[in-house]
């Protein structure tokens, strides 16, 4: 078996027995999709949470909105069944208490927030989340399970 | 906003502006060195900044691996142009300084206390001063920092902040590294965001854009 490895603004899909990874999220939401019947699972690393407020929005990987409409996609095509998909995320820490002077200060929050919202009008249900505080994640979907295993420094791993 | 898209392509603008930020990453890693020299009393050297436009995906792994615990110092700039500047330390690095200013044995790798932290926040003081003079003087304009933020925790969640930011605008990051050594070499890099709009200032101020 292996382990896919999702980097920023990006996004990848793994069918059972792989799993599929992304480390260090900070600020950035992983959102984790998974169909426990064909046991395809998936997951992107957005960065921003609204692709319509840029102008620049080339990128679907980068967003919460189009981000999770480009997973879908790719999670049909390697054989998900839409209608079965649950959603898991974690991410979008504050990484700095700073003021938010340069509009920094609740982007996780804010990446959090959009993506429920966008799993919400898609139907699709949100099992499980951690987000928000201020400390990073590491995140792995076991295929096998749709566990979403979050790992932080100085912490123990947390299932969920 | 920005009159960029009219002026120049991204790809020249960002051009310019890599040579803009090297000569930056000079001027201020050299008075960041002698003040960090003076301060821990010990010789400091560097090297030649290197400036790298990183996708975001390379982001992450930028300082080595991903997951690897680093120290990250955050300041945000305002006045003459508004963006933020970051500095990351390796773990080695930062309680090599910690270790120096707090007058303990050079090998100490016991937690960071609270004064560690702030002896760390300050040094990030000290630099974010050394690169915003020297950009405040190369380009005529009043430039301050805020104070000190500073985080540990694994790289790619640190450098999430800046890459989010560049990520308002573009699909990558400029980042400025500069190794610092001679008795000992400080692993860090920083990285000084601006969005177009301070690019095009910031040329214009040095009389590169019309």
């Amino acid at each position: 078996m292996a382990v896919v490895k999702v980097g920023m603004a990006d996004l990848n899909v793994c069918k059972h027995p792989d799993s599929i990874t992304t480390l260090g999220l900070g600020s950035c939401v992983g959102i984790a999709l998974y169909d426990p019947v064909s046991k395809v699972g998936g997951l992107a690393h957005v960065m921003l949470p609204d692709s319509t407020q840029m102008r620049n929005n080339q990128n679907v990987a980068k967003f919460a909105d189009t981000g999770i409409d480009a997973l879908i996609n790719k999670m049909v095509k390697a054989g998900a069944n839409k209608s079965k998909l649950v959603a898991k995320i974690a991410g979008g820490a504050k990484m700095f208490e700073a003021s938010g002077l340069s509009g920094i200060g609740n982007i996780g929050e804010r990446n959090a927030e959009m993506a429920a919202i966008k799993l919400k009008s898609l139907g699709i249900p949100l099992k499980a989340k951690d987000v928000g505080l201020n400390y990073g994640r590491t995140v792995e979907l076991d295929t096998a399970t749709g566990d979403f295993l979050i790992k932080s420094v100085g912490k123990p791993v947390k299932k969920i | 906003m920005s009159d960029v898209a009219t002026d120049l392509t991204y790809e020249q603008l960002s051009e310019q502006y890599q040579d803009v930020l090297r000569e930056i990453g000079n001027i201020g890693a050299g008075n960041a060195t002698s003040a960090l020299s003076n301060m821990l009393g010990l010789k400091i050297d560097m090297a030649v900044p290197r400036v790298r436009l990183l996708e975001f995906p390379e982001i992450g792994s930028a300082l080595g691996a991903e997951d690897e615990i680093v120290v990250g110092i955050y300041l945000e700039v305002e006045g003459g142009i508004e963006g933020s500047m970051m500095f990351v330390f390796k773990m080695a690095s930062a309680h090599f300084l910690a270790n120096r200013l707090m007058g303990r044995p050079d090998d100490c790798v016991e937690e960071f206390s609270d004064m560690d932290l702030s002896a760390l926040k300050e040094i990030g003081n000290i630099i974010g001063a050394s690169y915003l003079s020297a950009l405040a003087t190369m380009t005529n304009m009043v430039i301050s920092p805020s104070v000190p933020y500073l985080a540990i925790d694994m790289a790619a969640s640190i450098l999430s902040v800046p890459a989010i930011q560049f990520g308002h605008f573009e699909d990558q990051a400029l980042f400025v590294d500069t190794e610092m050594g001679d008795e000992v070499t400080l692993e860090g890099f920083f990285i000084l965001l601006a969005d177009p709009a301070a690019y095009t200032k910031i040329l214009k101020q040095l009389g590169i854009l019309g």
